[in-house]
């Protein structure tokens, strides 16, 4: 098993609020993510897909064809986009790295039929991301 | 959460620290062939990121494993402020009998942050310089090097 990883950048804005709760407990828990007009960031997705190379092609799957399948499903949907008003797989979650990288592993895995989903893990800035992957899944070989 | 899916939410720190890679079961002339220039007498430093991975259930009034200030607040306490701007060997008694390789560096910090109280630690991970990492999961617990 071979895995191949791709990465792209989005830029989005969003902001912390569980309407459920009072604004004093909006703020103690989400901090400025809380603040009302919302906040953006340069977010850094990397997609791994695994897989055994064709032997005619030499590869796990074509990264044209992975290329537009992020453009399509991440690209258009998310990028330069509000996150909590422009994106309906995220309506009704907290936009969080851990929220937002789970919805992407959902929208991708039934759209990637060469190789299979390994691995995404998205970062919101260098010091803060979130992993996904399948459970009972190793851990190794997911960088 | 699906439970087909596995979360892990990753965050990073910095710390500076010096160290020296020597220890007292070994002559002076093997220290030397072991360690090479980690053995100079008076220790040498190296700014390195420390990569913290949770896994848990997402919370789904916060969309969180862990909150980031709990998690930013905890590290704080029980590693950096310990070890940023420290010497290993002379300020964390866990190295007065321990080499403090990153390897061993690994084990002692997945050790203070295995009890954080609001998420499962995975891993930790540390970046000694950009070229170098090592990773300890808590696996093999009692087959750490002395």
């Amino acid at each position: 098993m071979v895995l191949i990883t791709r990465k792209i950048e989005f830029s989005s804005s969003h902001l912390y609020h569980n309407p459920n709760l009072s604004a004093e407990e909006n703020r103690r828990i989400f901090g400025k993510c809380n603040n009302p007009h919302g906040h953006g960031h340069n977010y850094t997705l990397e997609v791994t897909v695994a897989g055994d190379p064709d032997p005619v092609t030499g590869m796990v799957l074509d990264l044209k064809e992975l290329k537009e399948i992020l453009e399509r499903e991440v690209m258009q949907r998310m990028d330069h986009r509000h996150l909590n008003y422009e994106v309906p797989e995220l309506a009704g979650q907290i936009p969080t790295c851990e929220n937002i990288a789970r919805v992407i592993w959902q929208l991708l895995d039934p759209k990637i039929t060469r190789g299979r989903l390994h691995h995404v893990r998205l970062y919101e800035s260098p010091d803060l991301f979130a992993d996904c992957y399948r459970n009972g899944a190793s851990a190794a070989g997911k960088r | 959460m699906n439970s087909a899916l596995k979360l892990e939410l990753g965050r990073r720190y910095r710390f500076s620290a010096s160290h020296r890679l020597h220890t007292t079961h070994l002559t002076e002339e093997e220290n030397n062939r072991v360690f090479g220039k980690c053995s100079n007498p008076y220790g040498h430093g190296h700014n390195y990121v420390l990569e913290v991975s949770l896994s848990g259930a997402v919370d789904p009034a916060m969309g969180m494993i862990a909150n980031l200030s709990d998690l930013d607040a905890f590290v704080q306490r029980h590693v950096l402020e310990d070890f940023d701007h420290k010497s290993l060997n002379e300020d964390v008694s866990a190295f007065r009998e321990r080499v403090p390789t990153t390897e061993n560096l690994c084990i002692e910090i997945f050790r203070r942050l295995q009890s954080f109280p609001k998420a499962r630690l995975e891993r930790v991970r540390v970046e000694e310089t950009a070229k170098n990492s090592f990773e300890y999961d808590g696996s093999n617990e009692e087959g750490n090097r002395p």
